[in-house]
């Protein structure tokens, strides 16, 4: 308790007398909490760490020793997964991911910045326009978008995936960046204006760079959605060379049948730029996911 | 020259966000609409005017009573895990006592939400696996194989497989946003009750549920809403089988438009969906002060 209260004293923690007793039955009860935290820990991370051990086993020991590790360490499960299809998924997610990033926070920024300047009868409805987006969904929109990308020859196209990633992503994003535009004085721009700028000046030269932390959560947002996104990229594009990796991974299961550790393999492939996302990008990503409320 | 230029400015600006929205959210919604009192196929461009005949029919599909069922038993299910379970997680891990090790714990239990659907469905059709599974394989090691099953196989567990594997993936994302929300909760409330010799027990019922109803029911309007529009997990796991016995109301739709070519009746089937979720999301809109200006 005394370390505990040492290392946050800079957080003014005031420990009652009452608290800092040191009585049997918290401790018990103390005990089986950090016992739940750790069977919960382990429900977790066991499923991940079986994925990535046994992505270098052979299909015999995947079957046949579940629990075991490896006998033999089969780094080759890796360059067969990467050469049979998974590097044309993994330039093809990433090609997707980062054309809806560029235009996701380039037109919802600027919308977000009329929407945070103007204030018009026209700009409320607009405004309203761009909430009410929120309440679609991919789901409702899967067969008129099945239609209006055929009928414009869009599908099968990675363009098929972008321009409804960016549509479905920017009312959030603007949302987002708006709040963080209220935020910043006016008279920054009053004065910048006085000094010869011009409207598309202060939203370049002041807004842009003043809000490079909503940006930042904008863009994670926006890849860790784009790069998972599996309904519309298995239904909008058909031939295999055009996938991206959620859709890319079943059939890849088809295609190996029974190379079980070789489709392990590609999993953890498809799953690590998003863990490095995580463990750097941390702050920005919570911050979006608790700012936005809104799943995936 | 100056006046017009900011007139043009700002239309110019707004102007691309509103065609992607008119364009691939808006349009697709009221022609889903107009799609449902129509019979087409994928292929051909001609539509046949049915009128109301696919909302009858609706009320006469037993899969979609099935998949409606599962439906409410996913947000059930989900609202008591994901929520309930994942406030009281969040309150532990935001304890004092748990300085040292909530930080790495909540990466560990945020992971799952990071990862790909496909990539969690194939591990989890591993872990479902009646010959070699890690469920069985662990039922068997610590003596209880006579629970040993195929979970996926099943029609009495299919549904319950699919959604456990939900909440093995989404609670560390709900309950990270109860922390969020538990962070911003007055730390002097905390210590008034703490001389007023409030435990730990009467605190979180006296001090963090009222703090944080707000998000708690936000959480609850996001859970339900998924729950209403879940596709990709039963849809990589079971494909909504054995038979209908893990149908969605989604998958159900993308059935019966891309594989028996029904583009009709999946329309008025959406329609259904974004009936039922829309409630659900304008009440969160609400709640949350989507938009407003402070």
């Amino acid at each position: 308790m005394i370390s505990v209260t040492l290392t946050n004293s800079k957080e003014h923690v005031t420990t009652s007398p009452k608290g800092s007793k040191f009585k049997p039955k918290t401790a018990l009860s103390g005990g089986i909490i950090y016992l739940g935290l750790l069977i919960f820990a382990v429900i977790i991370l066991y499923p991940l760490y079986w994925m990535f051990v046994s992505s270098f086993k052979s299909y015999d020991e995947i079957y046949n020793q579940v629990w075991s590790l490896p006998s033999v360490w089969h780094f080759e499960n890796y360059t067969t997964a990467w050469s049979k299809g998974i590097s044309s998924y993994f330039v093809n997610s990433a090609f997707v991911t980062i054309i809806t990033i560029l235009l996701v926070v380039l037109i919802g920024s600027m919308a977000a910045f009329v929407l945070s300047r103007y204030k018009t009868r026209w700009i409320d409805v607009a405004l309203l326009f761009t909430i009410g987006g929120l309440m679609m969904n991919p789901q409702v929109a899967l067969i008129p978008l099945f239609e209006i990308l055929s009928w414009s020859n869009l599908i099968n196209t990675h363009w098929a995936l972008i321009l409804p990633y960016v549509a479905f992503r920017l009312p959030l994003t603007i949302i987002l960046i708006r709040a963080f535009f209220l935020s910043i004085p006016k008279e920054l721009e009053e004065s910048a204006i006085i000094d010869g700028c011009s409207e598309f000046g202060v939203y370049f030269r002041i807004y842009l760079p003043l809000s490079i932390p909503i940006l930042i959560t904008s863009v994670v947002l926006t890849a860790y959605f784009a790069w998972n996104e599996f309904m519309f990229a298995t239904v909008f594009i058909d031939s295999t060379d055009l996938k991206t990796i959620p859709a890319g991974l079943m059939g890849f299961r088809d295609a190996l049948r029974t190379d079980w550790g070789v489709l392990l393999a590609g999993m953890v492939i498809a799953t690590i730029p998003m863990i490095i996302l995580l463990v750097v990008l941390q702050k920005y990503l919570v911050r979006g996911l608790s700012d936005g409320s809104v799943k995936g | 020259m100056s006046i017009k230029r900011i007139k043009i400015v700002p239309i110019l600006l707004l102007l691309p966000s509103l065609l992607f929205l008119g364009i691939f959210v808006y349009i697709p919604l009221f022609q889903n609409f107009y799609n449902s009192f129509f019979n087409f196929s994928v292929f051909s461009q001609t539509k046949e005017f049915v009128g109301l005949t696919h909302f009858k029919e609706l009320f006469d599909d037993k899969v979609v009573v099935i998949a409606l069922i599962n439906n409410i038993k996913y947000a059930v299910i989900s609202v008591v895990c994901q929520v309930f379970f994942a406030l009281v997680l969040a309150a532990i891990l935001e304890d004092r006592l748990l300085r040292k090790f909530a930080p790495a714990l909540r990466v560990i239990y945020f992971m799952p939400v990071m990862i790909s659907i496909s990539v969690i469905a194939l591990l989890f059709s591993f872990i479902y696996n009646p010959q070699m599974g890690l469920l069985n394989s662990f039922l068997e090691l610590v003596g209880l194989e006579q629970f040993a099953k195929p979970w996926l196989g099943n029609a009495g567990t299919a549904i319950y497989a699919v959604i456990a594997m939900s909440q093995w993936q989404s609670i560390g994302f709900i309950t990270m946003l109860f922390i969020v929300a538990i962070q911003k909760i007055p730390h002097e409330l905390y210590e008034a009750a703490e001389i007023d010799g409030a435990g730990k027990i009467r605190k979180f019922f006296s001090i963090t549920i009222p703090q944080v109803k707000e998000t708690m029911f936000v959480n609850v309007l996001i859970t339900v809403t998924g729950s209403i529009l879940v596709f990709n997990e039963p849809y990589i796991l079971t494909n909504g089988g054995p038979g209908v016995s893990s149908m969605a109301l989604a998958v159900h739709m993308y059935q019966l438009g891309f594989l028996k070519d029904n583009m009709g009746y999946a329309s008025a089937v959406a329609t259904l969906i974004f009936l039922l979720s829309a409630i659900f999301a304008i009440v969160q809109i609400r709640v949350s002060g989507t938009g407003k200006d402070d």
